[in-house]
């Protein structure tokens, strides 16, 4: 039996809260613990956000959000978290998130 | 089928082998297994839960659990690259653990944007494929170990021989030529 799987090109979900001071998008991989971990702490911070997650994404999504990452000096590991369309930060890295959000 | 047991299990296993400890955040490691069991259901094979597959097997034999990377970034950082398994000080709760940066040469992270599998869940099949969009792309070679004689097909000799436990400078590549 095979499944076959439908691709999204690349599905933004948005995540609503109180805190909409910053942009805030955050490109993810649907299971990564890591990943997991940042949206918590932006949902319990009520930080509004929106997320991608790339491994749900098909071949042009995925290659949107390469270009996206690279042009902006980051590398490819999640969570890749791109703050006010210019600050990119890789990795759940709590004290530089709070300090840029000002939280 | 695959259950989230037998992934643990599996884990729990490969760590006591190699002197490792699983993650010692209940909820931080349940959700790593349930993302290995996910890939294992979507791609066949339990694919790094942390990092970008391209779905098939041969362009991520790096990074299925348990990945190449994992013993040079125990070794340096304490843990690997998704955290599933750490040294004793960080199980321990002496040393904090914090994001790994990622060791995976970044060409070789560029082709799972590049190379997608259409049906992820292919049914195994005994055959190896390789399949590429251009022949450029496969990468793989032939390596024996010259200590056990152990013969693998991938890009890269292991770190450690998984027989005999040989470093990766005992590995060299086999050519198969026949004279004419």
């Amino acid at each position: 039996m095979r499944r076959s799987v439908r691709w999204e090109r690349m599905k933004i979900a948005k995540v609503p809260g109180k805190n909409n001071k910053h942009k805030v998008l955050m490109y993810a991989i649907s299971t990564c613990a890591w990943c997991k971990l940042t949206k918590k702490f932006l949902k319990d911070n009520n930080i509004e956000y929106e997320y991608v997650d790339v491994d749900l994404s098909n071949i042009e999504g995925r290659e949107k959000i390469r270009r996206e990452i690279l042009k902006r000096g980051g590398s490819l590991s999640y969570p890749a978290i791109i703050i006010d369309d210019k600050i990119l930060i890789n990795g759940f890295r709590k004290d530089e998130i709070k300090e840029t959000l000002e939280i | 089928m695959i259950t989230l047991g037998k992934v643990r299990q599996r884990a729990e296993s490969d760590a006591k082998t190699h002197g490792y400890y699983l993650n010692p955040d209940p909820n931080f490691l349940g959700d790593l297994l349930e993302g290995l069991k996910r890939n294992e259901e979507r791609y066949g094979y339990p694919s790094c839960p942390c990092r970008l597959a391209s779905g098939k097997f041969e362009f991520d034999r790096d990074i299925t659990c348990p990945c190449d990377y994992r013993d040079p970034d125990v070794e340096e950082y304490g843990a690997c690259y998704c955290s599933l398994y750490v040294k004793k000080e960080l199980y321990e709760g002496k040393t904090p653990i914090l994001p790994v940066p990622e060791r995976r040469p970044s060409e070789k992270q560029a082709r799972a944007y590049r190379i997608l599998a259409e049906t992820p869940a292919e049914e195994p099949s005994g055959a190896a494929v390789v399949v590429a969009q251009e022949l450029s792309e496969i990468t793989l070679r032939l390596w024996y170990c010259k200590q056990c004689g152990y013969v693998c097909f991938r890009e890269e000799p292991p770190y450690v021989c998984p027989i005999c436990k040989a470093k990766r400078e005992m590995f060299a590549e086999l050519k198969i030529r026949t004279d004419a």
